[in-house]
């Protein structure tokens, strides 16, 4: 039986890898590309130097802090969409903190408060979704679609407005913070081993919370029944708030790494996208917290390789986002096909 | 149209829906199909109307024999069916849902259908508004939009599945003397109810379904006392219940109304004492789900009054009427009583709430406690969807808490087999010996009548009787759920 399952697992993987490819392949000989070669332009320009190795790690960091959070979420049966929301969000308080705090001797300090505020400002954007749910009825999909839109504007506006830089307001954000309010890395390597470990630790911390705590199990629960959650004593609506709180709170951090880790300053595009495409990460993942690190990485080598392609094929790099988009729905697709047929089997 | 049924089988598992049922229907009749919850009347015609697909048997149309495989094919043969829920499409206006399914151009002439509908309404004595949206419209009005709907597509079987639940007595007149046209016009009408009055109202012909398989049939005029016998059977229920000694109050609904369920519920006032094991009678949704919901706390009174042992409660959570001894459990098991996904460790893990990291194996070890002393066939790891309905139920009153004020069960017993439920009802005396109150409902009136030491009947979302099991019978009760009180 073990044998079994785990068999008709790879089946399933190695479907949904040959549906992507034939899928990808298509979409390059439609856009006159050659396949073979724009496959090989996407690997050595993610793992071909140490250099892009390590622009790879870059975007797998707020990546995976970003998936680590929704899977709180997913587990409590939430559609947080409001992710990207919530990581601009962690972006721009970060940014306050560090505005408030200055390079002053105890920068270290600062450093850390301001990562300490990204928290907040994520759990705090998390936890308005969470109450237009809870308090107001308004589905979470659309609370945090909506509060999407206001935190972009709230970005746009901080950048040409009241954080503008002296002379003139640009598109490419605010002044760049001194240097010593970035969070230290290693020069010759271009890698920070604290936010690397931030973001192991994310993992870890998220994996013992979800299997082995009351949180998780409420979260579980929640997420799989809320009316038979009500009878055994829990409250649906205080667990959902508190999924929305970790998740908030990982996306911040998120933000907070992108302005302290990545530009060293809130630019209009601060979340790159990344709490959408930590959706597809989960999605893909699973809702495995173990696979989703392995997919973020996957994802983050497709973005990273994609940068060369307009150099060096004059293809656009959005390609990366059609091969990710693609893989995701095949990999859904390729598993409810299967779960179909295993139960019409009986 | 002539149709006959010929040893109709539908089987679901072990579930024997169709248990072998013969049944001619002929033009001209309105043909009356009586029974009890569960006797197979829908699924009969859910087969016939190509709903559901039967496991054997034949099924002739004007002696051509005919296998629907979906209900357009049964459509397409003049057989429509106007279910118990109204399968329309609530945001469309009442014209636009007369059109849906009707032959049409892509640029239909609203104006021909209209008209249409305007004639049907005339000869059939509806009152229809073609440009009001169908979620303005009552469960009655629905229903006449769905018949002129089958009428206009040209079908000449009709059949109706509890037609006269949730619409008013004046629809209900309208209704009948439209289909007694339609008949005396040559069209065949199948009324499928548990409503004696009904039947007897409008039916030229009977057949009496129990257990999934034909228990009688009778032609106009019908003697009551023959249907209720073929329903109910006569066997007499063994009493076995000892009698508590009624305590202190445990439960008091003051003139509550309630939305919910089918019929919701309306005046209902009723005191529980602890110690008492009461029974609540009547066809499934007559508002007994609501006065479970009501006395749990899950559902808010729109007027009344709730006191749970002599405290008012009326407008707390289910949480604080969990903190005053209330535990409810309710009849769907995988939909609102276990979570699936998680373990039987889980659940009990849930229900333990110590300490914040997770001690799998003390709750593998008390799950295993529960398992034992409550048979239920499982590990402690097995996931709660893996079990069968029967273990599903066990596990769930091995759920219920040591020392209760009051329980509330819904269908507590559904699903087992008599050996089970004789034992679950030892249980359950002993708790209610121990002081508890206990309100449960059952479809089951043996049951009723075997563990009960009163019994309340719902009809319509009222309670129309409170009896002792001593001063009545089956018969009598059956009568009472039928409506003939």
């Amino acid at each position: 039986m073990g044998l079994k399952t785990a068999l008709a697992g790879v089946a399933e993987i190695a479907a949904s890898v040959l549906v992507v490819v034939a899928f990808t392949t298509l979409v390059l000989l439609v856009a006159g590309a050659p396949p073979l070669d724009t496959f090989a332009v996407l690997v050595k320009g993610s793992l071909g130097s140490w250099s892009k190795l390590s622009h790879v790690i870059k975007v797998w960091i707020p990546l995976t802090l970003a998936s680590c959070g929704l899977l709180f979420t997913f587990k409590a049966g939430l559609w947080n969409i409001g992710v990207e929301g919530q990581v601009m969000m962690g972006a721009v308080a970060t940014t306050l903190a560090m505005r408030m705090g200055g390079p002053s001797p105890l920068a270290g300090m600062v450093t850390a408060l301001a990562l300490v505020a990204g928290m907040a400002g994520g759990a705090l954007w998390a936890l308005c979704a969470g109450f237009l749910k809870t308090k107001a009825g308004v589905h979470e999909i659309f609370a945090g679609l909506g509060l999407n839109f206001v935190s972009q504007g709230l970005v746009l506006w901080l950048i040409f407005g009241p954080w503008k830089q002296p002379g003139i307001a640009s598109m490419s954000g605010t002044e760049t913070f001194d240097e010593r309010l970035w969070i230290p890395s290693i020069e010759a390597l271009n890698l920070s081993p604290a936010a690397l470990g931030m973001a192991v630790a994310a993992v870890i911390v998220t994996a013992y919370l979800l299997s082995s705590t009351r949180l998780g199990l409420y979260l579980r629960a929640v997420g799989g029944n809320e009316k038979a959650a009500v009878l055994f004593g829990l409250k649906p609506h205080a667990v959902m708030t508190a999924a929305m709180l970790c998740a908030g709170g990982l996306a911040g951090l998120a933000g907070a790494f992108q302005v302290s880790g990545v530009y060293h300053r809130l630019i209009p595009a601060i979340s790159s996208g990344y709490g959408y495409l930590a959706l597809l990460v989960v999605l893909l993942a699973y809702y495995n917290v173990w696979a989703a690190p392995v997919v973020a990485f996957f994802f983050a080598c497709l973005n990273t390789g994609a940068i060369q392609l307009p150099m060096l094929l004059s293809l656009d790099s959005s390609l990366s986002g059609v091969i990710q988009g693609s893989m995701v729905i095949a990999a859904l697709a390729v598993h409810s096909v299967s779960t179909r047929s295993r139960r019409s089997r009986g | 149209m002539t149709i006959a049924l010929r040893s109709i089988h539908k089987h679901y598992g072990d579930i024997r829906a169709n248990d072998g049922i013969d049944l001619v229907l002929r033009p001209s009749t309105v043909h009356g199909i009586l029974g009890e919850n569960g006797a197979g009347k829908s699924t009969l015609m859910k087969i016939l109307s190509g709903y559901v697909r039967k496991t054997s048997g034949t099924i002739l149309v004007d002696s051509e024999e005919v296998d629907f495989k979906n209900p357009a094919e049964a459509a397409s043969h003049g057989i429509g069916m106007l279910y118990q829920d109204p399968l329309d499409f609530p945001p469309l206006t009442v014209l636009e849902n007369f059109m849906a399914g009707q032959r049409m151009k892509a640029w239909p002439d609203r104006s021909l259908f209209r008209k249409r509908l305007a004639g049907l309404c005339r000869e059939m004595g509806f009152d229809l508004d073609p440009e009001t949206p169908v979620v303005r419209l009552t469960v009655g009005e629905r229903q006449q939009l769905e018949l002129a709907r089958h009428l206009a597509a040209g079908r000449r079987v009709l059949i109706l599945d509890e037609p006269t639940t949730g619409i008013s007595s004046l629809q209900k007149d309208v209704l009948f003397s439209a289909l007694r046209r339609l008949s005396s016009g040559g069209a065949t009408v199948v009324l499928v109810s548990h409503k004696l009055e009904d039947v007897e109202t409008l039916c030229d012909e009977v057949t009496v379904l129990k257990k999934g398989r034909v228990s009688g049939s009778a032609v106009r005029p019908f003697s009551t006392g023959a249907l209720l016998e073929m329903m109910f059977g006569r066997e007499p229920a063994p009493p076995l219940r000892k009698g508590h000694e009624p305590g202190a109050q445990a439960l008091f609904l003051e003139g509550v109304h309630a939305h919910g369920g089918r019929t919701g519920l309306a005046q209902c006032t009723v005191k529980v004492n602890r110690g008492e094991v009461v029974g609540l009678a009547g066809l499934e949704g007559s508002g007994q789900d609501v006065f479970l919901r009501v006395a749990a706390g899950l559902t808010r009174p729109t007027r009344g009054r709730v006191h749970v042992s002599r405290k008012d409660m009326t407008g707390r959570d289910h949480h604080a009427f969990k903190t005053m001894g209330v535990a409810f459990q309710p009849a769907a098991r995988l939909e609102e009583g276990l979570i699936a996904g998680l373990s039987v460790a889980e659940h009990c893990a849930i229900l333990e709430r110590s300490s914040f990291s997770l001690d799998l194996d003390a709750s593998a070890s008390l799950a295993q406690e529960r398992i034992q002393s409550f048979q239920v066939a499982a590990r402690p790891e097995s996931p709660v969807e893996s079990l069968s309905g029967g273990n599903q139920q066990r596990l769930l009153l091995s759920f219920l808490p040591d020392d209760p004020v009051l329980l509330l069960l819904e269908n507590p017993t559904r699903g087992l087999d008599r050996e089970s439920v004789r034992w679950v009802w030892e249980r359950l005396d002993a708790i209610a010996s121990n002081g508890a109150a206990i309100v449960f409902s059952s479809s089951e009136i043996d049951e009723i009548l075997m563990v009960s030491d009163r019994v309340l009947v719902f009809f319509e979302g009222r309670i129309i009787h409170d009896v002792r099991p001593e001063d009545t019978d089956a018969l009598m009760l059956g009568k009472a759920i039928a409506g003939r009180v």
